[in-house]
C-alpha cells in the first residue's frame, strides 16, 4: 500500500508537471488573445514527432532544443497569418479555426509518420534506473522529465514576475485593452506569446514522447484533458492551472492503480454471470473509470464553481 | 436605420409567400419521390439516404450554432444515443412481436435524444460562448468514455446490431431493400425540415435569434436567456436523435463511433461549410460534405487532409459558408450590377485554379514520398496519372503554385475593386448590400 502511494505520487506529480507545461501556455494564450487554442495539444504532438525525427538525425539533445523552436515558429506563424485574420469574424470563428487546424495537423502527422506508433526511445545516457524503492526500479528518465518541467516552471515564474515582458503579459491577463492603449505592440506580443506557448507544449511533447507512446492520436487523447485542466483551474489563472494540473495528474495516476469496484466492496450482485447494465456498473473497477473522472470533475466544476478553482473571471 | 427596417420579417407572411412556400415544398416532395427512379443503383440510394440523415443532423446542429449562437463540440451524443435506442427498440419489438412498424422507430430515437438533452441541457446551457463549448466537449467525452464501460448497453467496441426486416409490417413493406430505406429517410427528412422551419417562425425561434445576438437585452425584455437556450437545446437534441435512429436503421448497427468526437466534428464541418447564417445553409453543407467525403475518398488517399484544409479556408475566407457566399450576390442581382463583378471572377479563376493545382500536386508528391517512397513513382490522384519522381512534375508544381499565387494576388485585388464598385452602385439604388 505504501509502495503504491509513493510510486503513484511520484508519477502523479510528474504527469501533473507535464500537463502544466502545456496548460500554462494555453492559459496565457487564452488570457491574452481570448481564444481557447483547441490545437494546443497538436503542438505537443508536433513536438514529439519533430523530436523523434531530429533525434534520429542528430541525437536527443539537439532535438530537445530544435523541436520546440520549430514548433514555436510554426505556432507564431499560425497566429500571424491565421488567427489574426480570423479575429475579425469573432470568437466562434477563432475557436473553429483552431479546431480545423487540430484536424489538419493530425492528418498531416498521419500522412508523414503513419498511424502506428514510432520508435522514439529514451536516449542511452538516461536509460538506467535512478533508485530502487520497494523493489521497483524508478527510471532516471522520469526524474529527468520532472527536472525539465520544474526548471521550465521556475524560469516561467521568474520571467513573469521579474522581467518587463512578464509584467506586460501579466497586465494583459487582466486588462488586455489597457495594455494596447499604453502603446505596447500588442500584435507582436500576441505572436510571441503564442509562439512561446506552443513551444512549451512542444517541449512537453519531446520529453514525453520516449516515455509514453508517440503516435498520431496522442493529440486527440490529450487535448480534452488539457481543456479540463484549464477550465477546472479557472480560465486565465496560472496558479489555478498549476493546482488543477497536479490535481488531474494525481487523480489519474491514483485511479489507474486502484482495482476496487462496487462488486468488490459489497459483494457480487445476485447472479453474477448474467450481463445486465446494472451488473456493468456494479462490476466496473476504479481503474476502468479513470479516463472518465477528469470529465466528471469538469462537469461538476462547471455546475458548482463556474469560474474554476482559482479563477476570478466568470467564463 | 433603413437596414433594421428592411430586415424585419412581417409577422404573418403574405398569401403569395405562403403559396410560394407550399409550391416549393410540393416540388421538393416530388423530386424526392422520383429521385430513385433516375438513380436506381444501390450505391446511389445509400448515398441519398446518408445525405438525408446528414441534412437532419446538420439542421438540428444549426439550431444551436446558427440560430441560438451556441458552439457545441458534442452534438453527436444525442445522435448516438438516438441510434442506440433505435437498435434496442428494434430488437425488443422484434423479439416481443409488438405491433410497432419500423417508420415509427426514429421517433423513439428522437424522444431519447430529447430526454438526454432535457437531462444534460439544463447545466450545459447556463452559459453560451466558450463555457458552453467546453462543457459540451466534457459531456461528450464523458458519454463516449462511459459507452466503452457499459458494455451490455453499448456493446463495447463492436457495437450492437439488429435486423430491421423482422418488424410488424404495414402495406407489406419489409424495409429490406435500400429503396424502401431511402423513402423512409426522405419522408422523415421532409417532416423534420418542415418542423424545424416552422420552429424558426415561432416566437421561440425569434427569441433564439435574440439570445444569439444580444442576451443582455433579452433579459431586459423579460425573458431568461438560459431558458431559451435550454429549449433550443432540447429541440436540437430531439432532431439529432431522429437522425441517429435513421442512421442506425440504415446500417442496422450502432457502435460507439456514433457518439464519438469524429461524428461531432463532421456535423460541425458540414454545418459551418454550408453556412450557419441561413436556414438552407446546413442543407447545402450536408449535401456538399457527404458527397465530398464519398467522392474524394475515391480520388485521393489523403482526402481528410483536403477536407480539413477546405474547412480552414472557409473559416478564414468565407465565414458565411457556401450559402453566405452565394447570398452576398443577391443584392447585386436585384440591382442588376452582377455583370460588373462576373468578368473579374473569370479573370481571377484561371490563376487561382493554377495555384490550387500546383498545391495539390505538391501535396500528392509529398504524400507519395512520405507514405510509400519505395513503391512505383507513377501515382494517380484525382484521376490523373503522373510520375512523382519526375523533375518536370516538381518544377511544374512549383511554377503553378508560386506563379499562380503571384498572378492570383493581383486578380484578387481586381475582384475587390469590382465588388466595391458593384455594391456601391447597388446602394445608390436603395438596395442594402
Amino acid at each position: 500500500m505504501l509502495e503504491l502511494i509513493v510510486i503513484s505520487t511520484l508519477n502523479g506529480v510528474l504527469s501533473g508537471m507535464q500537463l502544466f507545461l502545456m496548460a500554462s501556455g494555453l492559459t496565457v494564450i487564452f488570457s491574452m488573445l481570448g481564444v481557447l487554442n483547441l490545437a494546443h495539444a497538436s503542438f505537443y504532438m508536433l513536438g514529439a514527432f519533430f523530436g523523434y525525427q531530429i533525434s534520429r538525425w542528430f541525437g536527443f539533445w539537439p532535438a530537445l532544443l530544435i523541436a520546440p523552436l520549430l514548433a514555436g515558429a510554426i505556432g507564431a506563424g499560425v497566429e500571424r497569418f491565421g488567427l489574426r485574420r480570423v479575429h475579425n469574424s469573432g470568437h466562434v470563428a477563432e475557436l473553429l479555426f483552431t479546431f480545423g487546424l487540430a484536424f489538419a495537423i493530425e492528418e498531416l502527422v498521419q500522412i508523414i509518420w503513419g498511424k502506428s506508433p514510432v520508435d522514439f526511445r529514451v536516449p542511452p545516457s538516461l536509460d538506467f534506473p535512478a533508485f530502487t524503492i520497494f523493489s521497483t526500479n524508478y527510471p532516471v528518465y522520469k526524474m529527468f522529465m520532472l527536472l525539465v518541467s520544474v526548471a521550465i516552471f521556475t524560469a516561467l515564474l521568474i520571467t513573469l514576475k521579474k522581467t518587463r515582458i512578464g509584467l506586460i503579459v501579466q497586465a494583459a491577463l487582466t486588462h488586455p485593452h489597457m495594455v494596447g492603449h499604453l502603446g505596447h505592440n500588442v500584435g507582436r506580443i500576441f505572436m510571441l506569446v503564442f509562439g512561446i506557448g506552443t513551444a512549451l507544449a512542444a517541449v512537453a511533447g519531446v520529453i514525453a514522447g520516449p516515455a509514453l507512446v508517440t503516435q498520431s492520436n496522442m493529440a486527440g487523447s490529450l487535448g480534452p484533458i488539457l481543456f479540463v485542466v484549464v477550465v477546472v483551474g479557472g480560465l486565465g489563472s496560472l496558479p489555478g492551472a498549476f493546482v488543477a494540473s497536479l490535481l488531474i495528474g494525481l487523480i489519474q495516476t491514483f485511479a489507474v492503480s486502484m482495482n476496487g469496484s462496487l462488486a468488490g466492496a459489497f459483494g457480487p450482485l445476485g447472479a453474477a454471470d448474467e450481463p445486465t447494465w446494472l451488473a456493468d456498473i456494479w462490476g466496473v473497477t476504479i481503474a476502468q473509470i479513470a479516463p472518465v473522472i477528469p470529465y466528471a470533475l469538469l462537469v461538476l466544476i462547471l455546475i458548482f464553481r463556474p469560474m474554476g478553482l482559482l479563477g476570478t473571471r466568470d467564463t | 436605420m433603413r437596414e433594421t427596417i428592411s430586415s424585419t420579417v412581417p409577422l404573418y407572411p403574405a398569401a403569395a409567400d405562403k403559396l410560394k412556400f407550399r409550391g416549393l415544398l410540393f416540388a421538393v416532395a416530388i423530386a424526392l419521390l422520383i429521385l430513385p427512379k433516375l438513380f436506381s443503383s444501390g450505391g446511389s440510394l445509400t448515398t441519398f439516404s446518408l445525405v438525408g440523415i446528414s441534412i437532419i443532423f446538420s439542421m438540428s446542429y444549426n439550431m444551436l450554432l446558427g440560430q441560438t449562437g451556441m458552439l457545441s463540440f458534442g452534438h453527436a451524443v444525442y445522435y448516438g444515443i438516438g441510434g442506440f435506442l433505435a437498435i434496442h427498440a428494434i430488437n425488443i419489438i422484434g423479439t416481443n412481436k409488438l405491433p410497432i412498424p419500423l417508420p415509427v422507430v426514429p421517433l423513439i430515437g428522437g424522444l431519447t435524444g430529447l430526454l438526454f438533452a432535457v437531462v444534460l441541457g439544463w447545466v450545459s446551457t447556463r452559459r453560451s460562448g466558450t463555457a458552453f463549448a467546453m462543457i459540451s466537449l466534457g459531456v461528450a467525452e464523458l458519454v463516449a468514455s462511459s459507452a466503452l464501460i457499459l458494455r451490455t448497453f453499448f456493446g463495447g467496441e463492436s457495437g450492437i446490431s439488429a435486423n430491421r426486416t423482422r418488424l410488424f409490417r404495414v402495406f407489406d413493406w419489409s424495409f429490406g431493400p435500400q429503396v424502401q430505406i431511402y423513402y423512409l429517410v426522405a419522408a422523415w427528412m421532409l417532416i423534420a425540415v418542415i418542423a424545424m422551419y416552422a420552429l424558426t417562425r415561432t416566437p421561440l425561434g425569434r427569441m433564439c435569434n435574440a439570445v444569439r445576438d444580444n442576451p443582455e437585452r433579452v433579459q431586459f425584455v423579460g425573458y431568461d436567456p438560459h431558458v431559451v437556450r435550454y429549449l433550443a437545446f432540447c429541440f436540437s437534441g430531439f432532431f439529432a436523435g431522429i437522425a441517429g435512429a435513421l442512421a442506425a436503421i440504415c446500417f442496422e448497427i450502432a457502435n460507439s463511433a456514433y457518439l464519438g468526437a469524429v461524428q461531432s466534428g463532421t456535423v460541425l464541418f458540414a454545418t459551418y461549410i454550408g453556412g450557419v447564417g441561413f436556414f438552407i445553409g446546413p442543407i447545402v453543407g450536408a449535401v456538399f460534405v457527404t458527397l465530398l467525403s464519398l467522392g474524394l475518398s475515391d480520388l485521393t488517399a489523403v482526402w481528410q487532409l483536403y477536407f480539413g484544409l477546405i474547412f480552414i479556408a472557409v473559416v478564414m475566407f468565407a465565414p458565411g459558408g457556401i450559402t453566405g457566399l452565394l447570398m452576398m450576390h443577391r443584392p447585386l442581382l436585384e440591382a442588376g450590377t452582377l455583370g460588373r463583378v462576373l468578368p473579374s471572377y473569370f479573370i481571377a479563376f484561371v490563376p487561382t485554379a493554377a495555384m490550387l493545382t500546383g498545391f495539390i500536386v505538391a501535396i500528392e508528391v509529398t504524400v507519395h514520398y512520405a507514405v510509400n517512397s519505395g513503391d512505383d513513382s507513377r501515382i494517380k490522384a484525382f484521376g490523373v496519372s503522373f510520375d512523382a519522381a519526375s523533375r518536370y512534375v516538381w518544377a511544374m508544381s512549383a511554377v503553378l503554385l508560386i506563379g499562380g499565387f503571384l498572378v492570383a494576388r493581383r486578380t484578387w485585388t481586381r475582384v475587390r475593386h469590382a465588388w466595391d464598385d458593384a455594391t456601391g452602385a447597388a446602394r445608390e439604388q436603395g438596395i442594402p448590400a
